[in-house]
């Protein structure tokens, strides 16, 4: 990487930059091919080594038989109809059901569309409070691990096949022996539950087997906060931030718009309540003072990039800052010389805004610092108000590291006769240091219950399927407590068993039960009354007629009525006191309570030169701790900030690599406490120095074919060899070297470019109050003459669809990606065709930079969604010389595929560059299980045709079939599309531009609303809202790059 | 210098130019023809079906209304194929021991549906919706033809795009009143030559260039 370069490009420019990779910022060779040819140079040529002649072979014999290709005839189909037809399905239209797919245990609340019996399309629940109608990325995406062909399909017992009552038996035997020693010997392990039902199943398991233990272990979990929480509160309890309520919020390593069970609740509290700052609700009004958020940070993560303020600390300093925070400095210094100041401002507007400010602290960090955000919280009044409490939806709320050791010392100790585990994957998740794969085949009889054979268990003796969540009856809770009902969208493909199911097993009184009927069982009871903690009433207050009618309204809702936790305020907490513990608070730093995460103390800044380099684990972007590893469109979804697909890297700043001399894309081996694993490279800019940030996830060792590690070298990515129970999410002591390998990372930062064509637009928020006008300013803002044209201006007499795509709002998470994948049925290409310039994707999230890679606190980060910009004067439709793509009555441009030859010049020719080309078949066709996956609404393309967003026309349609049928409008919010739909921050808004009341005319009519590339006369339907910021005054950088830069 | 090509040369390259236009031309008439005969549309052609089901006798003979077998004709994209329960409603009372309708009996019996043939199979990138077409008075025979006169099932017309857009571009000339839809024998009056474009106006019939537009049918 030439540095120098770079330096030398950001002295030269004045005012905002913004690049996309370093690369751009050099101006390197490879940057330019990408950035001039449609596709890079191998893009044009097979992968495989093909000769010339055998090329021209190939040509002729395809020529000559596309001829008697186009000569078949459409094969007979048919037509299977009912024999008893159902009185709800009306063939051709598709039934929402309402259920939850728990995501660490925690409901994700939805609706499922089903079209004649088989699940397509998940979509939120609107009327479910942690959802609000929207998901997030990997809820998405759990309909195609319901028909992963790799799914465990069968009962095994040490590989062989079983049948159920072999199982059945099999436990009976092996429960004989433990009655008598009270269970002693018996051992269950699943990750975190929440579901009331299977809470009642343990209840009843521990009576009749006192002695038995239950474990838990998620490798992303509450393993900080937990504690902490039920000391704030006084009882075993969940924060809930209210972010509509918040004008300043500050981030203590928190993610809260990407991770944690309330993220798509908090994303769309967050934006409303940022939306509500910028945009003037009604004529003449004002609007509220804009939100602020300031993000303290170990690595840069989502809200960071969202941030106003964001401050790279190294993740051992987080704690000295929360203690700055609470005035308990002690003038200590940090790594970055730019903190001091940045707490003393954030401490004053913290000051000026009690009771309407929020400090949350992250998963990712110890206790200390959950103690230290709560005090602050508490000291600033906003416990009450944008912090309370509910009762944690979590049936066992344990420490899961404390949890999960005990069994791995009861394990060594022989003490565990028969172990079940259930869904949890800890030989592959656990701490190194627990060597649990050695361990857990100490168990004298283990079973796994899992979606996939995984590293568990093949060492376990028996191997029973687990149901996916849409196969199952079962319930869970969400964030607030609330509870949903899950319900079967299809019976089970294979042969899967819910967790209750597998339970039952074990509960004499339960046996042979149906799982319908030990979940309706349950509420049944619940509901009569009979289950302590729930008084259920339906939500006008009155009791139900009758259990059915309680049992058929929940299934409807999709929530349970009354089950919502009551929000409490939390008591006091002196800052720094563990309160509750005995430990005190001594000069050097908080004693660790028993609980916590077993960081050392670190109120002294961490000390680079002693320590070498700073670890720091985060679970993967998409694929988590490793559980959609199998999950083709997660694996493909460019990760939000680096845009790499299907591989994990490492993280280091710019400053970092030039020291150590690694280029992107170089493996290196991270040797931690002893252990060692190799990742490939990526130079992100904002990183901290001294610092290298690890994804776990990757180098699964057995699950199905698009999970499992490919190469020799991809099985060293495992990066949870590197984490030990003592540093759970960070650690000092790093060291880092090259191994001289090189990696492919297939990344799509520097796809689709727009040179510096000013495709986003930012102010801050003074200087649009100042200026409204500041938009219309920007390069290639010029909006030319409507008489520009020798086309003639066409009439939209009808509907005129157009979106706006609002980018103060917008997080970056790439929801609506997976969202536009699973309702357009777009294919999966694989790592190789990405490198090639080849995804498929509709829609792209661009991502953006301002300020010197070199200097990680002058870096913004700008995300821009970007699909079809359905142009009124269209590039593309002028080139095709077939008309595939031509403009349609409402003004959509469309895309026919039956017309298409393939010959790319509509995609050339498309300044947006959102065209995609299926280059090889990149459909499957041909896996059985896959088939019922597809929208039966859109077309599956095949090879050698154009493809491009639609904005969904099938939804444009069905809606406006229907309002013909009985001669009305289309009403506004009517048509939603995929990705509109799905987006946690509700940034996206579709409608009908003739009608001047709908959502999207008004929003086009705002000061902040412009058109990318508008100087080229295209007209786009899709245009953005202008990103905002609320920089404090005090803090407020110069614009541009050049001017930080020393 | 010699000439190269013999004088006769020029009769023979016109003659081979004029050969393979007419070549040509004679190639594109054989394509052409055999696309749009019955051979590869269909039209024309009866599919054999598990059971011998007659229109003529059900609709033409007994008088049975469409929507009482494809129920969802009025509110779905598909019109809908009867469950065996459909079936059975009658034929559990008569013609219960009739050996053509064994298939029928046995579906019912060991709940396995009967797997009819596609007759009217439009290609699968083309989404065409019933419910849209019967709203806005597009009759059932003006697709399917009489029905009512055909004892076994076969398709009446091409189905291809051109057949299609004769009716996108010009509906007035072939709706009618919504009350005739489901009539099979419906004539339009001869002394009413208005009526088309009114009832064009009446149901608030798009456009022909929403009609033709390609995501109208192609998505």
């Amino acid at each position: 990487m030439d540095l120098s370069a770079i330096r030398s490009r950001l002295a030269s420019s004045e005012g905002r930059l913004y690049w996309r990779s370093l690369g751009e910022l050099a101006d390197t060779p490879q940057f330019r091919e990408y950035l001039h040819r449609e596709f890079p140079e191998q893009a044009s040529q097979w992968n495989d080594p093909q000769g010339r002649r055998q090329f021209l072979k190939l040509m002729s014999a395809s020529l000559a038989l596309a001829g008697v290709g186009a000569c078949t005839k459409q094969p007979i189909e048919k037509i299977v109809p009912y024999v008893r037809q159902p009185e709800e399905v009306v063939p051709g239209r598709p039934l929402f059901f309402a259920t939850a797919i728990p995501f660490n245990g925690v409901a994700a609340p939805v609706l499922i569309e089903s079209h004649e019996g088989r699940p397509t399309k998940v979509e939120g629940n609107p009327q479910h409070s942690a959802s609000m109608g929207s998901t997030d990325a990997f809820t998405q995406a759990s309909i195609l691990t319901l028909y992963d062909p790799d799914r465990a399909k069968t009962l095994l017992y040490r590989g062989e096949v079983r049948g159920w009552g072999d199982f059945l038996t099999a436990v009976k035997n092996a429960l004989a022996d433990q009655k008598a020693k009270q269970g002693a010997g018996l051992r269950f392990l699943s990750e975190t539950i929440t579901s009331p039902s299977v809470g009642e199943q343990i209840t009843l398991i521990q009576q009749q087997y006192p002695q038995a233990k239950w474990h838990q272990w998620d490798p992303v979990g509450r393993h900080g906060g937990r504690a902490v929480a039920q000391q704030a509160a006084g009882f075993a309890a969940d924060p809930i931030y209210h972010f509509d309520k918040a004008d300043i919020v500050v981030t203590l390593d928190a993610d809260f718009f990407a991770c944690g069970p309330a993220s798509v609740r908090y994303a769309r509290d967050f934006a409303a309540r940022r939306r509500e700052g910028v945009d003037a609700e009604g004529e003449g009004a004002a609007a509220k003072p804009m939100n602020r958020l300031y993000a303290i940070e170990s690595t840069p993560s989502l809200t960071g990039a969202k941030a106003d303020h964001r401050l790279p600390l190294r993740a051992s300093e987080i704690e000295a800052a929360a203690r700055a925070l609470s005035g308990q400095g002690g003038g200590g210094s940090f790594s970055n010389a730019a903190a001091q100041k940045f707490l003393d401002v954030v401490v004053k507007d913290l000051q000026a805004h009690r009771g309407a400010s929020l400090v949350i602290a992250g998963e990712y960090q110890p206790a200390a610092v959950h103690q230290l955000a709560h005090a602050l919280n508490q000291s600033l009044g906003n416990v009450g108000t944008t912090v309370t409490y509910v009762p944690t939806s979590e049936v066992q709320p344990i420490d899961q590291l404390a949890s999960l050791g005990d069994l791995a010392q009861a394990l060594d100790a022989g003490q565990v006769d028969l172990l079940v585990v259930l869904g949890a994957n800890p030989v592959f998740t656990a701490p190194a240091d627990f060597k649990f794969g050695e361990r857990i085949v100490k168990a004298k009889l283990a079973v796994a219950h899992t979606l996939f054979a995984d590293e568990t268990s093949t060492l376990c003796h028996w191997n029973v399927p687990e149901a996916h969540p849409l196969e199952s009856w079962g319930d869970a809770r969400a964030y607030d407590g609330t509870v949903t009902v899950m319900q079967p969208l299809i019976a089970p493909l294979y042969d899967g068993r819910t967790m209750a199911e597998v339970l039952s097993a074990f509960i004499d009184s339960q046996s042979g039960k149906s799982p319908h009927d030990l979940t309706k069982d349950y509420w049944t009871r619940a509901y009569g009354g009979q289950v302590a903690g729930w008084s259920i009433t339906d939500p006008t207050g009155q009791t139900f007629k009758s259990p059915d009618s309680f049992w058929n309204h929940v299934l409807h809702d999709g929530w349970v009525p009354g089950t919502r936790g009551a929000e409490a305020g939390g008591r006091g907490m002196e800052a720094g006191k563990p309160a509750g513990s005995t430990a005190s608070a001594t000069a050097g730093g908080v004693a660790p309570t028993p609980t916590s995460n077993t960081q050392p103390p670190t109120s002294a800044p961490a000390t680079a030169a002693s320590g070498g380099l700073e670890i720091i684990f985060r679970p993967d972007p998409t694929i988590w701790d490793g559980r959609f590893a199998n999950n083709g469109w997660l694996q493909e979804l460019p990760k939000p900030l680096t845009k790499v697909t299907w591989d994990p890297t490492a993280w280091v700043s710019a400053r970092l690599a030039q020291e150590r001399n690694l280029r992107e894309g170089d493996i290196i081996e991270l040797t931690f406490r002893g252990n060692t694993a190799k990742l490939p490279v990526v130079i992100q800019p904002g990183h901290p120095e001294g610092a290298v940030t690890a994804f776990f996830g990757y180098g699964r060792g057995l699950t199905g074919r698009v999970g499992q590690a490919p190469e020799e070298v991809s099985r060293e990515f495992n990066v949870y060899r590197l984490r030990t129970s003592d540093a759970m999410w960070f650690g000092s002591g790093l060291e880092i070297s090259r191994t001289g390998q090189r990696y492919l990372v297939s990344r799509t930062q520097e796809h689709h470019l727009m040179e510096d064509r000013a495709p986003v637009r930012d102010a801050n928020i003074e200087a649009f109050r100042k200026d409204p006008e500041v938009f219309a300013k920007y390069p290639f803002a010029e909006k030319p003459p409507r008489s520009l044209t020798l086309i003639p201006d066409w009439e939209f007499p009808t509907y005129k669809w157009g979106m706006t795509i609002d980018l103060t709002a917008c997080t970056g998470c790439s929801t609506c990606i997976v969202a536009c994948v699973s309702e357009n049925n777009i294919p999966v290409v694989g790592k190789q065709q990405v490198a090639n310039g080849r995804e498929m994707h509709w829609i792209r999230v661009d991502h953006y930079y301002d300020g010197d890679p070199e200097n990680a606190n002058s870096i913004s980060t700008f995300h821009q969604p970007v699909p079809c910009m359905q142009c009124e004067n269209a590039p593309c439709e002028l080139v095709c010389p077939v008309g595939a793509t031509v403009h349609s009555a409402e003004g959509l441009n469309d895309m026919v595929y039956n017309r298409c030859v393939g010959t790319r010049y509509c995609s050339n020719n498309c300044p947006y560059k959102v065209r995609r080309f299926n280059f090889f078949l990149f459909q499957d066709w041909t896996t059985p299980s896959l088939e019922p996956l597809r929208n039966p609404d859109v077309t599956v393309r095949s090879r050698g045709v154009m493809e491009k967003c639609t904005y969904c026309v099938q939804r444009i349609n069905y809606a406006r079939i229907d309002a013909k049928r009985t001669d009305r409008k289309i009403k506004d919010g009517e048509v939603v599309p995929a990705c509109a739909g799905a987006c946690p921050a509700d940034a996206i808004v579709f409608g009908d531009l003739n009608d001047p009341e709908s959502r999207v005319s008004k929003l086009k009519k705002l000061e902040r609303n412009y058109g990318v590339l508008e100087e080229l006369n295209t007209r786009p339907r899709t245009t953005y809202l202008a990103l905002l910021r609320n920089p404090h005054p005090e803090l407020e950088t110069p614009r541009g790059a050049a001017s930080t830069h020393d | 210098m010699s000439q190269i090509f013999h004088h006769s040369t020029n009769i023979w390259s016109k003659v081979s130019i004029l050969g393979a236009l007419v070549f040509i031309g004679t190639l594109a008439t054989v394509v052409v023809v055999i696309s749009w005969s019955g051979y590869v549309t269909g039209q024309g052609v009866v599919v054999d079906q598990p059971v011998q089901f007659s229109h003529a006798h059900h609709v033409g003979s007994m008088g049975i209304d469409c929507r009482y077998c494809h129920t969802t004709v009025e509110e779905s994209a598909f019109a809908n194929i009867p469950p065996t329960k459909t079936c059975m409603n009658c034929h559990s009372q008569i013609w219960t021991n009739a050996p053509i309708l064994e298939p029928v009996r046995a579906s019912f019996r060991e709940n396995r549906p009967l797997q009819w043939n596609r007759v009217h199979d439009l290609p699968d990138f083309v989404y065409f919706n019933h419910s849209i077409h019967v709203a806005k008075g597009v009759g059932c025979a003006t697709c399917h033809g009489q029905v009512d006169r055909m004892p076994l099932m076969l398709q009446e017309n091409s189905l291809q795009m051109r057949w299609c857009l004769e009716c996108h571009r010009n509906p007035e000339r072939f709706i009618r009143p919504r009350d005739q839809v489901f009539n099979m024998a419906y004539q339009r009056p001869a002394d009413d030559p208005g009526l088309g474009e009114r009832l064009k106006n009446e149901y608030k019939i798009a456009d022909a260039r929403q009609l033709t537009s390609c995501s109208t049918c192609h998505r």
